[in-house]
């Protein structure tokens, strides 16, 4: 799950790590008092949407970036004004952009200069990574692409914690000394413990800066959480924004179905996955362009057939479905008449291409068979895939 | 041999009282395998019974292992106390701790593995289907099935399966039956991003294993953890192998469905992984319906006889 920058601040501060002093508004009423909250002078104003390359992005209107600059108050606030309800387009959002629905106001920052800072886990290790660089404010992408020296990595023992020696190897690899020092250290320890305390799957402070004055701020925050460790915390919860979420993937997830809408026209139902990737994969290998990842899971249901049917036909592009259940277990025939229920209810009209295989097959292909309708059936994933391509070009 | 577990593998079903272990304790009984033990800490002193099977449940893993000689855990433990029962397997000095579950908290299984570290407990999973040793008897009954696998896809043989995902295993399993070829063990490893037992551990022991004699290894998205496998193979392994991964349409930044299916970076891309395959020598399946068909090819090749 991921949260808004400004939300991320707000932990931040609960958990001791420093960041420029904000105050976030969801209308233009509220930028008056957000503005009051901080020093009058120089401001920055940004846009809240769960998206990077905000600062470069441009508006659906035509207004230039998502991120401002403001020499004053006032000027801020009519930067506000005109980022709130407005769709900022970034590379990261796709041509539809996202709707602005909350502007961020922080104190803009003297900055001396930027690094990078975050935490995530390190797959091959299975421990967390500290991951810090003397190049920030850029794309750590690039940087690791381009000067990989210049990132290095400290991974930290889960039994023990963050050690000492970890953080003045972290602090002396950024080429800090005297308070600079002090003060990342203090971050990154705070920042280390608001990771562990909050099952973060990621904490990404890019830029991590240090002022004219000596203070080491985080200047930005992207931070995503684990979904399997939500059910422990339910004030990390309260902070989704269903406003930054699919609808159809908001839906899927009421049903306990796990989609992702993709551009193409083919769309998948599959149990697994493993086969729902490689059902997409071969729908691509045959020529085709698949609609969505849809997993119904092991023990699907009829109820959740028919709901998953609704969600993937409600998106515009669909020109055919790929039905594809490898029933180790659950019972092919209950999975063929939850099919044929989902096109009665739905009337469906679209090419529909049945893979059914595993327990009980024989009778869950009578029962497509003879339902009357128009459903192809395809004898391997193949076969399957194949026929839909052909279907639908 | 096959590797982990045998037919005669004395096991334990770790919450046989719910719904999800219950039923499939039932279906491990029903394929022969020797469940021999429930646990549900409170439950101690019942027994669960199916059919002519009455299968008595303990407290604790501790007093199931010592008391009916299980050296195998079966893991249906909901998410919240399913690292604390892996723990348990691992006290309690088992074999194998093969969880099921799907949904444990990463920094939970962060923990659990480094608490494991020394320990003699391997783990399987979390979030897997399981492991199955086929039977000689019809449907491969007589087998060893442990987890949530449908038994009687499998038969009796001489190949070896390793895969993150169920039912691309299951995918795998049955294009090789029907082909005719048997399997010596069918190993899931799981498809979160920290999980116990890797592709190069399965790997190994498939290459040690003499009853083994050609190897289809199925990944996806995210992590190195295939690429580890394929260096390994390439140096040490003089088997056939064929590989598949799964997501090479998956969109960057996007989990598909598995913790961790996710494209993180440029080497954990199924394109990357593919490379790296065919660099080290690994017959790839072009589609999911041509991972049987790939080890047929990788064995041909080699002039091994796989059935």
């Amino acid at each position: 799950m991921n949260i808004h920058e400004y939300q991320a601040k707000a932990l931040f501060e609960k958990f001791g790590v420093p960041a420029p002093k904000g105050a976030a508004a969801k209308t233009p009423e509220d930028f008056i008092n957000a503005l009051a909250e901080l020093p009058e002078g120089p401001t920055m104003v940004k846009s809240q949407i769960h998206a990077g390359g905000r600062g470069k992005g441009v508006f659906t209107d035509g207004y230039k970036g998502g991120v401002k600059f403001c020499k004053t108050k006032a000027e801020a606030r009519e930067a506000a004004t005109r980022m709130l309800g407005n769709t900022l387009v970034t590379a990261q959002t796709g041509p539809a952009g996202r709707k602005v629905q909350t502007v961020y106001f922080t104190v803009a920052s003297d900055i001396k200069k930027e690094y990078y800072l975050a935490i995530l886990l390190d797959r091959a290790a299975s421990r967390p990574v500290i991951v810090a660089s003397t190049e920030g404010g850029v794309e750590i992408e690039k940087v690791a692409h381009e000067t990989p020296e210049k990132i290095f990595k400290v991974v930290i023992d889960p039994a023990y914690g963050i050690a000492d020696f970890q953080v003045r190897d972290l602090v002396s690899g950024l080429g800090l000394a005297g308070a600079e020092a002090k003060n990342a250290a203090r971050l990154i320890r705070a920042l280390y413990g608001m990771y562990w305390d909050t099952d973060a799957a990621m904490v990404e402070v890019n830029p991590l800066i240090t002022t004219g004055s000596g203070e080491v701020l985080a200047l930005d925050a992207k931070v995503s959480f684990d979904d399997n460790a939500l059910f422990r915390h339910p004030d990390i919860v309260a902070l989704r924004d269903l406003n930054e979420e699919d609808p159809k993937e908001i839906e899927a997830s009421k049903h306990a179905l796990s989609y992702i809408a993709l551009d193409g026209n083919i769309a998948c139902l599959v149990n697994g996955a493993g086969l729902a990737m490689s059902t997409m994969d071969i729908i691509k290998y045959f020529g085709g362009s698949p609609a969505n990842f849809l997993d119904v899971g092991g023990g699907a249901s009829k109820g959740q057939v028919v709901a998953a049917f609704k969600i993937i036909l409600g998106d515009p592009n669909v020109k055919g479905i790929f039905v594809n259940i490898f029933g180790g277990i659950m019972d092919c025939n209950v999975i063929a008449n939850g099919i044929v229920d989902a096109v009665r209810e739905v009337g469906l009209r679209l090419p529909l291409v049945v893979r059914l295989e595993g327990n009980n097959v024989e009778a869950g292909k009578a029962t497509l068979a003879s339902s009357g309708l128009t459903i192809v059936s395809g004898d391997s994933m193949a076969d399957a895939a194949q026929k839909i391509v052909k279907l639908v070009a | 041999m096959a590797i982990l577990i045998t037919p005669d593998t004395r096991i334990l079903v770790q919450g046989i009282t719910g719904d999800f272990g219950g039923r499939h304790a039932k279906l491990s009984l029903d394929y022969g395998t020797k469940v021999v033990a429930g646990v549900t800490p409170g439950k101690g002193g019942q027994v669960f019974e199916h059919g002519a099977h009455r299968v008595p449940i303990f407290n604790s893993v501790a007093d199931a292992a010592r008391a009916t000689g299980a050296t195998v855990s079966a893991i249906f433990v909901p998410p919240p106390f399913a690292a604390d029962a892996i723990l348990e397997c691992s006290d309690a000095g088992l074999d194998l701790a093969v969880a099921i579950t799907e949904g444990i908290p990463v920094r939970d299984m962060v923990r659990v593995k480094r608490a494991m570290a020394a320990a003699r407990t391997r783990l399987l999973g979390p979030n897997c289907p399981g492991i199955v040793t086929p039977g000689t008897g019809e449907k491969s009954n007589g087998g060893c099935r442990i987890g949530i696998a449908p038994g009687y896809i499998h038969k009796k043989g001489r190949v070896g399966v390793v895969s993150r995902s169920g039912t691309l295993t299951y995918e795998a399993v049955y294009q090789l039956t029907v082909r005719g070829i048997g399997q010596s063990t069918c190993v899931g490893i799981g498809g979160d991003p920290v999980n116990g037992t890797s592709h190069l551990d399965v790997i190994r022991l498939f290459n040690d294993d003499p009853e083994t004699v050609g190897i289809v290894m199925i990944g996806e998205i995210g992590g190195n953890a295939e690429v580890e496998a394929a260096r390994w193979i390439k140096a040490n392994c003089r088997k056939p192998v064929a590989g598949f991964i799964a997501g090479s349409t998956a969109p960057p930044g996007r989990r598909m469905g598995h913790a961790g299916a996710i494209v993180g970076g440029a080497e954990d891309t199924a394109a990357a992984k593919i490379a790296a395959f065919k660099e080290c020598g690994i017959e790839v399946a072009v589609t999911p319906s041509d991972m049987a068909d790939a080890l047929i090819r990788a064995a041909k090749a080699r002039g091994v006889a796989l059935s």
